[in-house]
């Protein structure tokens, strides 16, 4: 199996999904260069931190542009929490900012509700809406661990493969062709995280 | 529905994993943290606390060593804590694995650098520690440097403070329920969940699963312990039955097939 690429772009700490990958026994190597964006089959994008940040940080070392030819060209891509919502067409966070666009969805704050805490941060369930290679031998219901305060609505229920409950159903997996993306974090998802990471460096 | 949380404590000193009674650290319960991560893992629980309650500000290095060591092998969450007063110590942390810090006097010696921790980590990533300690009468007062120093306010104006500096969850513990096997300290972790809508994690005094029950009860969105965890065969999978056979909504994975009673 040839590395994986992780993208190092100043947002949060890689370490955890490093070791994930190393766990699994699936090579990951950091991605900090746009010319080295096309030495991978495969991409992943983490980050915990600011939307507009994120897209400011990708754009300056032109990672943006790699990582478009590399979704162009058929590659599997993975965004990881805020890496999700990057794939995403917008955001509201902190005023409007564009996304890749590569999933048509919108990127919006979890409405005020009596008793809902916001993050949502804890372990809580995703059920599957659709099936998906990326979903291999993990069952609806599997609780995974998250902390996000902006969930992603999806234009197009076909996008969301798998849903979560917090104050309002939300994707938690999404899923278009070679593009996919997890609202929560596998590698702090014990054995269902480590499944879906597995089946993401195996997809075919 | 968000899931409540089994933590598993590890208190480190000089790189050890040791026993907890009232502050005093006297048993070596493992001499590689490692050890107790690899039995945790196994046990499926839900988010790891990583303190170090070393006397000497220079067992940084070394702690910081350990964190990368244990994060290796823990596939939860895991929250970290002990002689954080700086920005680069606590990013350093980060980069070694760490997900939260967990800071305590910080809040009352360094207040500058817990906003500029929460501003550049995120409220997410600041766990408050608040440590509470009663007086001749009864009274909880907050207690910092490791139980020694008491502070004038209440526990629950003290949760008000933290959350205004920046603490996105508390972690809560009481000097005099630590290591004592009667419970968590109920009235002072119901006082801090009324006072604000934090995640409050309940810690100190466990020694029956009915103890993580009641701080559940007490409005607790996770319940942690240390001792009992190490000295119990698949404890926190026979926890996380009890809670579960108790109504109390838990992570699927980790709960064990057999029903189990209640320890002790």
């Amino acid at each position: 199996m040839p590395p994986l690429g992780v993208v190092d772009y100043g947002m949060g700490n890689l370490r955890s999904v490093l070791n994930a990958f190393e766990e699994i026994g699936h090579e990951a190597e950091l991605v900090t260069e746009a010319e080295a964006v096309a030495g991978y089959d495969r991409i992943v994008i983490p980050g915990v931190g600011a939307f507009s940040q994120a897209m400011a940080n990708l754009s300056r070392s032109a990672l943006d542009e790699a990582l478009d030819r590399h979704v162009a060209a058929g590659k599997p891509l993975l965004g990881i929490c805020l890496g999700m919502q990057l794939i995403c067409r917008e955001s509201d966070e902190d005023g409007t900012h564009q996304g890749f666009g590569w999933i048509d969805a919108q990127v919006r704050h979890f409405p005020p509700a009596e008793g809902l805490k916001v993050p949502h941060m804890g372990w809580n369930a995703i059920e599957i809406a659709r099936e998906n290679p990326l979903l291999r031998e993990v069952n609806s219901g599997a609780d995974v661990y998250f902390v996000h305060s902006y969930y992603v609505d999806c234009a197009s229920a076909e996008d969301a493969v798998c849903t979560t409950e917090h104050g309002v159903r939300f994707a938690s997996v999404i899923a278009k062709e070679n593009v996919f993306g997890m609202q929560f974090h596998p590698e702090k998802s014990q054995n269902i995280g480590m499944q879906l990471l597995r089946n993401f460096a195996t997809l075919h | 529905m968000v899931k409540k949380r089994l933590v598993a404590v590890l208190i480190l000193r000089d790189g050890q994993v040791v026993q907890s009674i009232k502050f005093k650290h006297t048993n070596v319960i493992h001499a590689d943290p490692v050890h107790a991560m690899e039995a945790f893992n196994k046990w499926s629980v839900d988010e790891i606390v990583l303190l170090n309650v070393s006397r000497e500000e220079e067992s940084r290095a070394a702690f910081a060593e350990a964190v990368e060591r244990v994060s290796k092998h823990c596939f939860v969450p895991l929250a970290v804590g002990g002689w954080i007063t700086e920005v680069d110590y606590a990013r350093e942390l980060l980069t070694k694995g760490a997900d939260k810090l967990v800071l305590n006097t910080a809040f009352a010696d360094h207040p500058a650098f817990v906003e500029a921790a929460s501003k550049r980590f995120g409220k997410q990533c600041i766990v408050a520690s608040i440590d509470v300690k009663r007086d001749d009468a009864g009274v909880a007062h907050v207690a910092v440097d490791r139980g020694r120093r008491l502070l004038e306010e209440t526990p629950a104006a003290w949760a008000q403070q933290v959350r205004a500096l920046g603490a996105g969850e508390i972690f809560f513990n009481s000097v005099d329920h630590d290591g004592a096997r009667k419970g968590y300290d109920l009235e002072s972790v119901k006082a801090i969940v009324e006072a604000v809508d934090l995640p409050v994690i309940a810690f100190g005094g466990v020694f029956t699963w009915s103890h993580l029950l009641a701080g559940i009860k007490a409005g607790a969105e996770a319940v942690a312990a240390a001792n009992i965890f190490h000295y119990t065969e698949q404890a926190t999978r026979k926890a996380k039955t009890f809670l579960a056979n108790a109504g109390v909504p838990v992570r699927s994975e980790g709960q064990s097939l057999a029903p189990v009673r209640a320890a002790g």
